[in-house]
């Protein structure tokens, strides 16, 4: 039987506010344990939660950026489950009136655009982290389990897509380009090692052509694009073949073990858990006003998808304009300097994601170090075009450029780099090689291009490589048909 | 006694006739003579409060006057969290539980000048009506010592009452500062919801919970009211505007003013002596130029089935923090889920458990609708019920309990008994609204009456107005014989 895969994405995103979602409490990584605790954050009694509306302008600004409509009132509920790194053994969250509801996002597979429903984005606090001493670090015959609360109270953003992704690596493709909006918008560092960003997978499959949705399986602990992809993958055949083969799919929670590249059950749910929700009476209600959403609205940075339609508009074809996207705010601002600057956009685009790329990677720099403007490189590309130096000679003044040694034309000077563009002295360098090679000049009169080749080659020797081929070329023809 | 209220203390202090120090030693003895009977303190924190005291005075002789409070003994119910002082919410699960920090409402007490000597008794987590749910042994009425002084607040009250201090806190989520108050005669004050911040109480129902002052006088009260109340930004739930002035009303009487008589707040239930004394008093502010109105809010007979779904809903989530995984007692367990199972089954009184249970079950899928979302429908009617009961009248009065002190132990075996000890006060608890109990007789047993005072939020001014209007018509006496009889 032929199955099509139905594949949903909740993300968890956790925003770099300069405060936790309801304490003062510093945000960050790592760090000695238990540092970054209050009375709030760590459940003490009597201690209460204040909402940090940083953190809710951000949800608004992913929300915004997903077309997303932001709610003009929004509460918090608590969820309730025991869990030892919950440290008021229920998380604040949101339930039915979330910041955001109904966005979308546009990913690109094979060439076409494919629009991902987003169902909700709600706002909630991250909990603490546990860690499991022997055992491997599995709970099970752990000797010990130690607690670390700098996390909890995290401000944590919750993303859910509607069941719209069709296969794995949809479903890659729309976790990059999720990622790629949130770090465009800078409200989370989005570093999926840390696990600032997280992924877990919805997948059923269903008969092609069938409305009805099959039983879902969650998937979880996919920390990479790659584990993403090759579990949800693995998670379409599981099910495929065990349906196929008489099975039933349950529902339930799996772990993705990345090394022998399988999924195993965590729990099998019940019915639905129940977390007893309700309105947490110790927070507020929030207002969104219109005008303060406007405001969030009109801060929005140029989104990925945008900008990619953008390039393509300025003539770049669809890989490199994806690969200039993604290099980082500085170099693209170099590219558009560039080609305000008068650079045809594909050559600043090239000479962006490859020399200068493979230029930072090679010196191990940063670009925002980088003193490179624009219109130094738009200098550098019209310095090609008009011969002034070849496009080999020109990865060397960009090495000068990069390093610091001036602009282009100073350094080709300084460097040796540049190419005789003076008419009348290569003229003479010509009529010289021609008439110290009366041979090649007759045959080259008689049509043997090869010829032609030879001298050249003798022009550019006389003149110590310097001359321009292209215009030996074009004065050798010249005397020849004249 | 050197001083009869806060009021006449703080005069003495200025004038140089007594000294915190003086204040505070005299309340200790008090406490000593009487704590053996009484059970009131769970803590008494003789080293700091003397430290407070000596400071107090040191600050006046400098010139530096903090306020009304400045220098006066002050008893915190155990369930406000006090830096580096025991804090149990009269509950084993909390036993040797040393707060990192003080509530806010401490924080202001300091900052005003008041010298803490102690942490009084409570129902666990302020779940009861006569402090017989303490995990520490029950606080008995100074004025009958066989009888219970109403909860949860009953230490804080039955503090007050004895004068081992002049002024104690408590928290009431559904009666427990003005019940107990009535019972032990003393005025016991729920302010408007938000306005005293929560931050630092522990929580029983955060919907309902207020922190309030009980006293000896109504002004003392309003003073009380004045240095704790105000807009906190640590507790999202704090009032942000404008607060009245609870003592501007206090000398203004009460000619012109419409009272209302709440219907339901009498007749099956309610002992002939405590409805005499009602109408007695009702009376003499009708002689004072008051209009009286018999005022129905229908709706208060089912306040008390909506406070039983709101109240330990709200606390079954607010209380699975206490897992033994962090602070308190903690049952070992051979995995996390069964030593917080444990810990929490050994931890929790009766009491306790049940309303933890009760709320369990009202949350759950497929219950909620038909109980906790029925019971919040029930409140928002209550509120409009309210609502228009003032367009009618100014203030609702009513008993502020339908009985005085029962005998100890009367109740502990019927929790539905127990239960309707609170149905005066619970519908002011779900509307938020400010309510004050004032005593205003003794019945033939000489055991203490209270009349309890409504107005509309942040009505506190108007409120205080017509309760120092009772204070003055009932010229009640505090004078407990049970402390006599120690003494």
């Amino acid at each position: 039987m032929s199955w099509e895969p139905v594949i949903g994405i909740e993300v968890h995103v956790e925003l770099m506010t300069e405060s936790k979602m309801f304490c003062g409490c510093a945000v960050g990584f790592g760090g000695e344990p238990n540092t970054r605790v209050c009375p709030t954050c760590l459940g003490l009694p009597g201690a209460l939660p204040v909402t940090n509306l940083a953190a809710i302008e951000s949800i608004m600004t992913i929300g915004l950026a997903l077309g997303c409509r932001v709610s003009e009132r929004s509460v918090f509920h608590r969820k309730n489950y025991f869990y030892a790194d919950l440290p008021k053994n229920y998380q604040i969250s949101q339930f039915d009136v979330p910041v955001c509801l109904d966005g979308h996002l546009d990913i690109d597979v094979d060439g076409e655009t494919r629009r991902i429903g987003i169902e909700r984005a709600h706002m909630e606090e991250d909990t603490g982290k546990s860690t499991h001493l022997g055992a491997g670090g599995r709970i099970q015959a752990a000797e010990g389990t130690l607690l670390d609360f700098n996390r909890s109270g995290v401000p944590l953003v919750e993303i859910v897509s509607r069941p719209d992704l069709r296969s794995a690596v949809e479903a890659r493709v729309y976790a990059q380009e999720l990622r790629a909006v949130i770090a465009e918008l800078g409200v989370s560092d989005v570093r999926l090692e840390e696990g600032s960003i997280r992924f877990d997978a919805n997948v059923s499959i269903r008969p092609s052509g069938e409305e009805a949705y099959g039983t879902k399986v969650e998937i979880k602990n996919m920390n990479s694009f790659r584990s993403l992809e090759r579990a949800v993958d693995h998670e379409i055949r599981r099910q495929s073949e065990l349906v196929d083969s008489g099975g039933l799919v349950v529902q339930e929670t799996r772990h993705w073990d990345e090394e022998a590249g399988v999924t195993h059950s965590m729990r099998v749910k019940e019915g639905s858990s129940d977390y007893r929700y309700f309105t947490e009476p110790d927070l507020v209600p929030m207002a969104m006003s219109p005008e303060w959403v406007a405001q969030i609205g009109e801060r929005l940075p140029e989104l990925p998808a945008d900008r990619r339609a953008r390039y393509l508009s300025q003539g770049l074809d669809p890989g490199t304009a994806g690969a200039l996207s993604n290099l980082g705010g500085t170099l693209r601002a170099i590219y558009d300097d560039a080609v305000l600057s008068g650079a045809p956009a594909k050559a600043a685009a090239n000479w962006l994601t490859g020399e200068v790329v493979g230029w930072l990677r090679k010196t191990e720099s940063v670009s925002e170090d980088l003193p490179l403007h624009g219109s130094a490189l738009a200098e550098l590309i019209a310095m090609v075009e008009d011969g002034s130096t070849s496009s080999s000679a020109a990865k060397d003044v960009l090495d000068g450029v990069l390093s610091g040694e001036g602009p282009p034309r100073e350094v080709a000077e300084r460097r040796d780099l540049l190419q005789m563009t003076d008419t009348e002295a290569l003229e003479a360098a010509v009529d010289q090689v021609l008439a110290s090679h009366p041979k090649a000049r007759d045959e080259l009169l008689a049509g043997e291009e090869k010829a032609l080749g030879f001298l050249v080659g003798q022009v550019m020797k006389a003149t110590q490589g310097k001359a321009d081929p292209r215009a030996v070329n074009r004065i050798l023809r010249g005397r020849l048909s004249g | 006694m050197i001083a009869t209220s806060l009021a006449e203390a703080a005069r003495l202090l200025r004038s140089g006739e007594t000294s915190a120090v003086d204040l505070l030693s005299e309340a200790l003895a008090t406490a000593s003579r009487t704590e053996a009977q009484l059970h009131a303190f769970l803590t008494i924190d003789t080293d700091g409060a003397m430290v407070a005291a000596g400071q107090a005075d040191a600050d006046l002789a400098d010139g530096i006057d903090r306020g009304p409070l400045h220098g006066i003994p002050v008893a915190l119910k155990d369930n406000m969290c006090t830096r580096g002082v025991e804090t149990t919410a009269g509950s084993q699960i909390l036993a040797g539980y040393i707060p990192p920090y003080d509530a806010t409402v401490v924080t202001r007490l300091r900052s005003g000048g008041a010298v803490v000597m102690g942490k009084t008794n409570l129902d666990e987590f302020a779940m009861g009506s006569s402090t017989e749910n303490s995990a520490y042994g029950p606080t008995y009425n100074p004025w009958d010592l066989s009888r219970v002084p109403g909860g949860s607040s009953g230490g804080s009250a039955a503090a007050v009452a004895a004068g081992s201090s002049l002024l104690a806190f408590g928290s009431d989520t559904g009666g427990s500062i003005r019940q107990p108050s009535s019972l032990c005669g003393v005025v016991g004050m729920k302010p408007t919801y938000g306005t005293v911040s929560r931050y630092g109480l522990i929580a029983f129902a955060s919907s309902l919970d207020q922190i309030g002052p009980i006293s000896r006088t109504v002004e003392d009260s309003a003073l009380a009211l004045e240095t704790t109340w105000g807009h906190d930004p640590l507790d999202s739930t704090s009032y942000p505007g404008d607060y009245p002035d609870p003592k501007a009303g206090l000398e203004r009487g009460v000619e012109g003013l419409r009272i209302g008589v709440v219907t339901e707040l009498s007749g099956e239930g309610f002992e002939p002596s405590v409805e005499a004394a009602t109408t007695d008093m009702v009376a003499r502010l009708e002689k004072e130029g008051v209009e009286v109105r018999e005022v129905s809010l229908p709706t208060f007979e089912i306040a008390l089935s909506a406070y039983y779904l709101i109240a330990p809903a709200e606390a079954s989530s607010n209380l699975a923090r206490f897992d033994g995984i962090r602070y308190g007692l903690r049952v070992d367990g051979a995995t996390t889920e069964e030593l917080m199972a444990r810990t929490r089954a050994e931890g929790f009184g009766p009491e306790v458990t049940r309303r933890i249970l009760l709320g369990t079950y009202s949350l759950s899928a497929g219950y909620y609708d038909a109980f906790y979302g029925q019971a919040q429908r029930v409140r928002a009617a209550i509120q409009e019920d309210f609502a228009r009961a003032y367009e009618q009248v100014d203030v609702l009065v009513s008993p502020t309990s339908p009985t005085v002190a029962f005998e100890a132990g009367a109740r502990t075996a019927d929790p539905l008994a127990m239960y309707l000890s609170d149905i005066c006060n619970i519908p002011a608890n779900l509307a938020g609204h400010p309510a004050i109990s004032v005593p205003i007789a003794v019945d033939d047993a000489g055991l203490p009456i209270g009349f309890q005072v409504m107005a509309p939020p942040l009505g506190e001014e108007l409120m205080y107005q017509v309760a120092a209007e009772v204070e003055r018509q009932a010229a009640f006496a505090l004078s407990p014989p049970a402390v006599g009889a120690v003494q």
